[in-house]
């Protein structure tokens, strides 16, 4: 495990008291004077210090406190503390940190506002900071809605400062020389003589002095990192096969185990028979759990093999049985008129004639990231201890102290790299199942690791959704539209059935990235139902803007076709924000829209605003004699400031993948109560034959910085849709496409 | 049974029908094939079997004769060191997990197509999948590899 698990939290929050012989730096934020009275409220011990570096004899350790799930992550973060700090990121070591308060997640709060994400204006500014203190209160750490970069942006870049700034103090009192005659310089502090004192030399020294907290940060001209390629610190591990995941886990005495769970989400277990079981080799145990039965094993296959071999009698699901039926809840939320928000409500929608109607659906799909659910768990009556990949870690906390009785404080998660996420580790049964297991067998390690099939089974998947549009066209031009769309809650789903909170509001992921689109349609309206409770349901890549950007542009773009309007020309013409219209400039721009295209080729567009990222697409594809073949894809992305050029390509390029595959090729539907698809052969991405070529353009015309791990996904879906349109006259309606086209 | 892995012979007596991948992973903790479906559609599990790409959740090691190469051992396959290289040069991966069956994958390709063209580079590719698409950049990559090799 990484340093900075195996010291105690207590020293971390202690801030820059010596640890081990060396220093963990954090800085002062709270301190910075905010406009607001609930700061009062704020402890004297809540002005901890946020430790992010990390020095010792040993080296330098970057403490990132945002999960890797892929994205790149650790390498983002511990690029903007280095860039301060002044060292290469092949001189530090990269740890993301134990559960902590202290790493709080203030990005989040910039979607938890009922402003749009293009206003910056001091009142929604002052109301973000109000819910950022409420995060902070609550000490939210959670990795996901496309946070990371903007959240640590700022705060990683001080941490840097901070550290660098004591680092000086502490070789000027060491030395008698005054800090103005100091410099810094890959991980040194260079005397005037030219000779270098390593900062682990200092570790001991800076650990005794106040923490120098009076920070300018370098203009973006002096970066010498942040902005230009990198290589990512994980990236030799991955290209040898030696980086380590959650499923990779061993430990002296460890022991292997598998699980079912009822295939009917939430239902109960009957009755179960494992005499199977008896005798298998290696198979040592069996423990029922809750909603299911385990097995504990000497080897992961041998233990798949006897939780097979178990027949179970499950009870019913706690929702409906059939696919029809869950769509026919839709239907009825929408009829019965019960709205949970109208966030938008421009014009006079009520007097305006709408005769150009339309209806969508998405439908449920799973996460399905590479590596499959799993956990190393070892309980004692004192401690326990986790292993995951997990974008929780202190939900995670809280739930095993539950299930164990251990109090809190002694539950330590440790946090691997992850096999991909998109949102699947936002959840935590598998932790909670495995805490179960190990409770059984006590000071014994147990690794449960889900059979893919379980994995697709228990899913928390994305929202059915369904949406009705009504518009008008007048004179060349889109007049009205107005959009009402109903979905089970997301919010209703995590925050109320698994975490046992209610929900104060309405859920805004119901109409997230509908509501907030920087057009000025005159007339325009956007009305969110909650539908009874489904499926279990959770956040999926792009969360409520995946299926809402597909049914806000495909709809959008219906309209421009009645108007006779050129769809690029007709949103520059609706566009309020100009940075949004800079990004749909630059991809019209890019593929040369507007000029001839060879036979059989169709092209369209859309664009979404999610995660405060305007990202814009456009799409060209061949309808041939044998099905449609995405030929390339040209995207443009508003983030601010792109940290890394490489990185940032290979997520837009990733994030356009997942939107197209799970577009065409993509559900997940139930009978009997269960999910009907379970393995990647009737749930495919996309694959490498399917992939189009894709160009990527990161802009960067505006101040804030936002990220992109989720906001190239929602416009890929409707800008194919548009494309077909073109090409064979008929519109998509609902996903996934390739129940309705054939594609190559 | 006896098995060669990575040059080393082990002696193991496990059940006849162990697939190999769990052999390499839980019998000799060789973590470099990762499991990902268990049913041949994913390719995350895939290793070289004297120099032939194989996906090790379909293979009994048991009815394994020859020698088994993971990501973990250099093998015999001047493609492969050159895979890794390109595949480093691109920063292919994403979450990584999908990239040993790609490498693997992609060697044998460059094994037996000195010049691959993106058709050859999407038949031989499409049997991995990558949940997190590096699609663009393995294409990059493969064809870079291609090009060192040709240079070697
Ligand atoms: S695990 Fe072998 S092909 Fe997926
Ligand atoms: S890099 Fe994540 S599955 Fe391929």
């Amino acid at each position: 495990m990484g340093r900075a698990g195996t010291i105690a939290r207590r020293s971390f929050l202690v801030g820059s008291t010596a640890i081990l012989g060396g220093v963990a730096f954090g800085f002062y934020k709270y301190n910075q004077p905010l406009e607001n009275p609930l700061l009062d409220t704020l402890a004297e011990g809540e002005a901890a210090l946020t430790p992010y570096v990390l020095i010792d004899a040993e080296g330098i350790t970057l403490i990132t406190p945002r999960a890797d799930m892929g994205q790149g992550a650790y390498s983002v973060q511990a690029a903007l503390i280095a860039e301060e700090l002044d060292v290469d990121l092949n001189q530090i070591k990269v740890d993301p940190g134990p559960p902590s308060k202290a790493y709080y997640n203030t990005a989040l709060a910039n979607d938890a506002v009922p402003f749009p994400s293009t206003n910056q204006s001091a009142a929604a500014n002052t109301m973000r900071g109000t819910v950022d203190l409420v995060m902070k209160l609550m000490g939210v750490q959670l990795t996901g809605g496309s946070t990371t970069v903007p959240d640590g942006y700022e705060k990683l870049r001080v941490a840097g400062a901070v550290a660098r700034e004591t680092l000086k103090a502490a070789a000027a009192e060491q030395t008698g020389l005054a800090t103005t005659q100091l410099k810094t310089e890959r991980g040194a502090v260079v005397l005037p003589n030219g000779k270098r004192i390593p900062y682990q030399a200092l570790a001991a020294k800076a650990a005794e002095i106040k923490p120098v907290t009076d920070v300018v940060l370098r203009p973006s001209t002096q970066w010498r990192l942040v902005g230009k390629p990198m290589q990512r610190v994980d990236m030799a591990a991955k290209t040898t096969g030696t980086q380590s995941y959650g499923i990779d886990m061993r430990m002296e005495g460890m022991v292997h185990a598998a699980i079912r769970l009822n295939p009917r989400k939430g239902g109960e277990v009957i009755s179960f028979d494992a005499s199977e079981t008896e005798g298998m080799r290696g198979v040592q145990k069996v423990i029922p759990v809750t909603g299911g039965v385990g097995v504990i094993a000497d080897n992961t296959w041998r233990a798949f093999q006897a939780v097979d071999a178990i027949d179970v009698e499950w009870g019913d699901a706690p929702y409906p049985a059939e696919q029809d039926q869950h769509w026919q809840v839709l239907a009825d939320t929408l009829d019965s008129g019960d709205q949970d928000a109208r966030p938008r409500d421009d014009g006079d929608v009520d007097s305006i004639p709408m005769t150009i109607k339309a209806e969508y659906r998405a439908p449920y799909v799973a996460h399905a990231p590479l590596e499959p659910l799993n956990a190393t768990v070892r309980v004692t009556s004192t401690r326990v201890d986790v292993w995951t990949g997990n974008q929780i870690p202190r939900m995670t906390q809280a739930n095993v102290a539950k299930i164990t009785g251990v109090p809190v404080d002694n539950v330590h998660v440790h946090i691997l790299m992850m096999g991909g996420s998109f949102g699947h580790r936002l959840e935590d049964d598998v932790v909670k199942r495995c805490a179960e297991l190990a409770m059984a067998l006590p000071g014994t390690p147990v690794k449960l690791t889900f059979k893919r099939e379980e994995d697709t089974a228990q899913d928390f998947t994305r929202p059915i959704a369904l949406m009705r549009g009504r518009g008008s066209v007048e004179a060349g031009h889109v007049t009205s539209m107005d959009i009402r769309v109903a979905s089970p809650s997301i919010l209703d789903s995590q925050m109320g059935e698994r975490q046992g909170m209610g929900l104060p509001g309405p859920d805004a992921t119901i109409t997230q990235a509908l509501w907030d689109q920087p057009y000025a349609i005159p007339h325009y309206r956007v009305t969110g139902y909650r539908s009874p409770k489904l499926g279990p349901v959770s956040s999926w890549r792009s969360v409520g803007a995946s299926q809402n950007g597909f049914f806000h542009e495909n709809f959008l773009n219906a309209l421009i076709h009645e108007a006779g309007a050129d769809p690029v020309e007709e949103r520059l013409r609706l566009m309020t924000d100009e940075p949004s219209r800079k990004t749909l400039e630059a991809v019209a721009e890019m593929s040369g829209w507007g000029g001839a295209l060879g036979a059989n080729k169709a092209r369209g567009v859309a664009f979404c605003l999610s995660f405060g990222t305007p990202c814009a697409q456009i799409i060209e594809i061949t309808n041939g004699e044998d099905g449609i073949k995405l030929d390339k894809v040209w995207v443009a992305a508003e983030v601010g400031r792109v940290i890394d050029p490489v990185n940032f390509e290979n997520l837009v390029q990733g994030g356009v993948i997942w939107g197209l595959g799970h577009a065409i090729n993509s559900q997940i539907t139930y009978s009997d109560g269960m999910a009907e698809q379970d393995n990647y052969y009737d749930f495919e991405g996309l694959r490498i034959y399917q992939t189009p070529e894709i160009m990527v353009r990161g802009l960067e015309n505006r101040d804030h910085v936002t990220g992109v791990g989720e906001p190239p996904v929602p416009p890929a879906a409707p800008a194919l849709a548009e494309a077909i349109f073109q090409a064979t006259g008929t519109r998509p309606t609902e996903m996934p496409f390739a129940n309705s086209f054939t594609f190559v | 049974m006896k098995l060669s892995v990575n040059g080393t012979i082990h002696e193991l007596a496990v059940e006849d029908d162990m697939p190999l991948l769990w052999v390499l992973r839980d019998e000799l903790g060789l973590d470099g094939p990762k499991y990902g479906c268990g049913v041949a559609v994913c390719g995350a599990c895939a290793v070289h079997v004297d120099g032939v790409a194989v996906l090790s959740c379909q293979v009994l090691a048991a009815d394994v004769e020859g020698s088994v190469t993971t990501i973990e051992g250099l093998g015999d396959l001047a493609e492969m060191q050159a895979v890794q290289a390109a595949w480093l040069e691109h920063q292919v991966a994403q979450c990584g997990y999908c990239q040993s069956g790609q490498m693997i994958q992609a060697a044998e390709l460059l094994a037996n197509t000195t010049s691959p063209t993106d058709a050859d580079i999407d038949e031989a590719m499409s049997g991995i999948l990558c949940r997190c698409g590096t699609y663009p950049r393995i294409r990059a990559a493969v064809k870079t590899a291609a090009q060192n090799l040709k240079g070697a």
